[in-house]
C-alpha cells in the first residue's frame, strides 16, 4: 500500500469545504434552484477513498456526491455549473445536484433512488471483469440505504459473481430526521457479513484512515478478491439539504454537533500539514473557487427550446397537444 | 417455406443478435434450463458468459442490467411473469429509461426487457395474468407488442439494436402462433410502424397483440356486413399515429381492441388521439379488460372479463350502426 499523500487530502478535504460552502452561497442567492445535499463534515471520506482510485476506476455517487465528484477528478468548475443548472455543466444542466454523472472522470451514475447503486454497481463491475479489465468500481450510498431491499440485491451478486465493488456506507448517523439507531436493525456491516463481503467500520473523520482502509478493499477488489463494505462513522454539519436553513426540524441536539465538530476531518488533516503550506493552498483553493463560481454563474442557462433534447436516443417524438 | 412459431422467432432473434454482436448478453431465472424456451440450446451455444443464470433478485438484476449497459453491454433481462415488470418499474422507468437525459446524452442504456408470456394464464389467478404495456407506454419506455412471428423477429431484433431501453411483451396467446416464412424474409422493423393485417374500408379495428389474430377471426366473421380493416400498431410508444391516421382517413370509423385495462389503457390513448387528431364520421368505441385483476384460478370466471369476440362484433356494428356524431 502506498502512504497517503497528506498534502493532496488536505487540498481536497478543503477544496471540498469551500466548494460546498459556495455552493450552499449559490442556493442562498438563488443560481442553484434545486438546493444541495452539502457533504459539510464527511469531506475526509471523499478524499480518503477516491485517493486510492486509478482514473479508469468508476465512482457510483449519491445524493450527496459533490465531494465524490470532486475527489475523483470531475472540473469543479463544471460540476458547479451543473448545479446551477447550466449547459456547461458535466450533463449540460440535466443531471443537477442529485443525478450527476461525469463519463470523462468514470463517475457513472448517482441514482436518486436511495440504495439502488449496488446493483448497477455490480453490473459495471461483471463488465468489466468478463472485458478483461482490472477496474475497480466504487459504490457511495448513506445509512438510509442500509434498510433498501434493493441495496442487499447488489450485495448478494456481488458477492456471489466476486465482484470487484468497494461499497462505502457513510453513516452520517441520520437518514434526512431519521436516527440511524431507530431504523436499522443488526449493524452495517452485518450486512455485507451475511453475503460473505469482508466488512469494517472505520473512522470517517480521518483522511488517512479512510485511506488505508479502502487501499486495502480497492487492492483486494483489483487482485480478484471480491467485494468489501466499509461502514464510515461520520456527521454532517449541515441540514440533510438547505431547506433546513428554512425549516428548523429539531431532530439533533446542538451539543451533538458541537460534538462532532471537535473531530472536524478539516482539522485534523490540517495538523498534519505544516502552515505555511496549508495558508498557500487555502488561498490556492479560494482563488480556484472565485473562478469555479465565476464560470458557473457567467455560464448560459439551457435554451428552453432544447427541452426534449436527450430523452431518446433517437430524437424526441413530437405530439400535437403537448408543447414542444 | 418452413414454419416459424413465434416462440422459436424469440429463440432465432436472439441467438442471431448474440452471434452478431458480442456486447449482447442475456440474464434471467432458470437460464440453464432454459425453462421459457426462449433460450432453448443457448448455453451450449453461447456459454455461461452470456446466458447469465441469475438468482430471484429482480430489483438486483434489472440495477445490474443497467449497470452492464452503462458499461458498454448490450443486455436482454427475461422475466417470468408480468407482474415481476410491476416489481422493477422503477428501475426501469426512473433510472434505466432516464440516464441519457439526466447525463445530457453522455451515456444511454440499451437493456431489453423481454416479458415472453404475458397476459392471461389460464387458471393461474389474479397476480399471473397482468398486461401492463399501458403503464410503459404512459412513462415513456419504448415498448414493442408484436403479434406474429415475423413481427416478434423483427421488433425484437430492433429492441436489442436500439440505444435506448425497450420493453417486449410477447403475449402468451401468442406464443404458439405459427407462420410460413422465408427466413431471409426476416429482419428488423422500425419502433412505430404499424401494420394493416386486412385491409377494409367500413372501419379500423385497432387491435393489440394477440388480439389481432382474434380480431382478423371477427373480421372474417363480419365479412358479409362489413368491410373491416385490422390495424396493428406493433409498437405501443413509440405509436405509429400516421399509419392510424391513414387507416382512419379511408374508413372514417374506429374501434379499439386492447387487452389494457380501461382506465387509463392504450384503448383510451387511441381514442383520445383520434378523437382529437383525427376525422372520425360516428364516435369510435373500445373493447377492453375492465379495471382490477382478471380474477382467475378458474378460467370461466376469467374469459368473462377478457376482450371478447362478441364484444368486438358487437361494437363494430354499434359503430357502423351510428348515424355519426
Ligand atoms: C428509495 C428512496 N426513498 C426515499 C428517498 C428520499 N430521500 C432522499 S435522501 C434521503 C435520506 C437518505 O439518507 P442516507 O442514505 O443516510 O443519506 P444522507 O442523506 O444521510 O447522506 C431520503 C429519504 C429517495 N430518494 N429514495
Ligand atoms: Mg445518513
Amino acid at each position: 500500500m502506498t502512504a497517503p499523500d497528506s498534502v493532496a487530502l488536505y487540498r481536497m478535504i478543503r477544496f471540498i469545504r469551500r466548494f460546498e460552502e459556495r455552493s450552499v452561497d449559490l442556493v442562498k442567492s438563488g443560481e442553484i434552484v434545486s438546493g444541495v445535499h452539502p457533504c459539510i463534515g464527511q469531506e475526509a471520506v471523499s478524499a480518503g477513498a477516491c485517493a486510492t482510485l486509478e482514473p479508469d476506476d468508476i465512482v457510483l455517487s449519491s445524493h450527496r456526491g459533490h465531494g465524490h465528484l470532486l475527489a475523483k477528478g470531475c472540473d469543479p468548475a463544471r460540476v458547479m455549473a451543473e448545479m446551477a443548472g447550466r449547459v456547461t455543466g458535466i450533463d449540460k444542466g440535466r443531471g443537477g445536484s442529485f443525478h450527476p454523472s461525469d463519463f470523462s472522470a468514470n463517475v457513472y451514475n448517482a441514482t436518486g433512488t436511495v440504495g439502488h447503486g449496488s446493483g448497477i454497481a455490480a453490473g459495471i463491475a461483471w463488465a468489466a471483469v468478463k472485458a478483461g479489465k482490472s477496474t475497480v468500481v466504487m459504490s457511495f450510498f448513506g445509512d438510509g440505504a442500509v434498510t433498501q431491499g434493493a441495496l442487499l440485491e447488489g450485495f448478494n451478486l456481488a458477492g456471489l459473481w466476486n465482484l470487484p465493488v468497494v461499497y462505502i456506507c457513510e453513516n452520517n448517523g441520520y437518514a434526512t430526521t431519521l436516527p440511524v439507531q431507530t431504523a436499522v436493525s443488526g449493524t452495517i456491516t452485518g450486512r455485507g457479513e451475511a453475503f460473505g463481503i469482508p466488512s469494517s467500520t472505520v473512522d470517517g473523520q480521518d483522511a488517512e484512515t479512510v485511506f488505508a482502509a479502502v487501499s486495502e478493499a480497492v487492492e483486494r477488489a483489483r487482485s480478484g478478491g471480491g467485494p468489501s463494505l466499509l461502514e464510515m462513522r461520520t456527521y454532517r454539519y449541515h441540514g440533510h439539504h438547505t431547506f433546513e436553513l428554512k425549516t428548523r426540524l429539531k431532530y439533533r441536539e446542538q451539543a451533538e454537533i458541537d460534538e462532532w465538530r471537535l473531530r472536524d476531518p478539516l482539522d485534523i488533516q490540517a495538523a498534519r500539514v505544516a502552515a505555511d503550506v496549508r495558508a498557500r493552498i487555502d488561498d490556492e483553493v479560494e482563488r480556484e473557487l472565485d473562478e469555479v463560481v465565476r464560470f458557473a454563474v457567467e455560464s448560459p442557462r439551457p435554451d428552453p427550446a432544447d427541452a426534449t433534447d436527450h430523452m431518446y436516443a433517437d430524437g424526441f417524438r413530437p405530439r400535437a397537444g403537448v408543447s414542444l | 417455406m418452413p414454419k416459424l412459431s413465434y416462440l422459436k422467432a424469440l429463440n432465432r432473434a436472439l441467438g442471431d443478435e448474440m452471434t452478431r454482436d458480442e456486447s449482447v448478453f442475456v440474464l434471467g431465472e432458470d437460464m440453464n434450463f432454459a425453462l421459457t424456451n426462449v433460450t432453448a440450446g443457448f448455453l451450449d451455444r453461447f456459454g455461461p458468459d452470456r446466458v447469465v443464470e441469475v438468482p430471484l433478485t429482480e430489483q438486483g438484476f434489472t440495477n445490474f442490467a443497467t449497470g452492464a449497459a452503462l458499461a458498454g453491454r448490450r443486455p436482454v433481462v427475461e422475466f417470468q411473469i408480468p407482474f415481476l415488470l410491476l416489481l422493477v418499474f422503477e428501475q426501469i422507468t426512473n433510472q434505466a429509461n432516464k440516464f441519457l437525459l439526466m447525463s445530457g446524452g453522455q451515456r444511454s442504456v440499451p437493456v431489453t426487457y423481454l416479458m415472453p408470456a404475458a397476459g392471461w394464464r389460464p387458471g393461474w389467478g389474479a397476480q399471473h395474468s397482468d398486461q401492463p404495456y399501458s403503464l410503459f407506454a404512459h412513462m415513456g419506455v419504448k415498448t414493442v407488442l408484436p403479434a406474429t412471428p415475423t413481427d416478434a423477429y423483427g421488433l425484437l431484433t430492433t429492441a436489442i439494436r436500439d440505444d435506448d431501453p425497450v420493453v417486449f411483451f410477447g403475449p402468451l396467446a401468442s406464443l404458439t402462433v405459427r407462420e410460413d416464412v422465408d427466413y431471409a424474409d426476416l429482419g428488423p422493423i422500425p419502433l412505430g410502424s404499424g401494420r394493416v393485417h386486412r385491409a377494409g374500408t367500413d372501419v379500423t379495428v385497432v387491435a393489440l397483440g394477440h388480439l389481432v389474430h382474434e380480431a382478423l377471426a371477427v373480421a372474417d366473421e363480419l365479412a358479409a356486413e362489413a368491410s373491416i380493416e385490422v390495424w396493428d400498431p406493433r409498437s405501443v410508444y413509440p405509436f405509429d399515429w400516421t399509419g392510424l391516421a391513414e387507416s382512419v382517413a379511408r374508413t372514417g370509423r374506429l374501434v379499439v381492441f386492447d387487452d389494457s385495462n380501461r382506465s387509463c389503457g392504450m384503448g383510451a390513448e387511441i381514442l383520445a388521439t383520434a378523437a382529437e387528431e383525427m376525422r372520425l364520421t360516428a364516435p369510435p368505441r373500445r373493447v377492453t379488460r375492465p379495471d382490477g385483476a382478471i380474477v382467475g384460478a378458474v378460467p370461466e370466471l376469467d374469459v368473462v372479463l377478457q376482450p371478447t369476440r362478441a364484444q368486438l362484433a358487437e361494437a363494430v356494428r354499434a359503430v357502423l350502426k351510428s348515424p355519426g356524431w
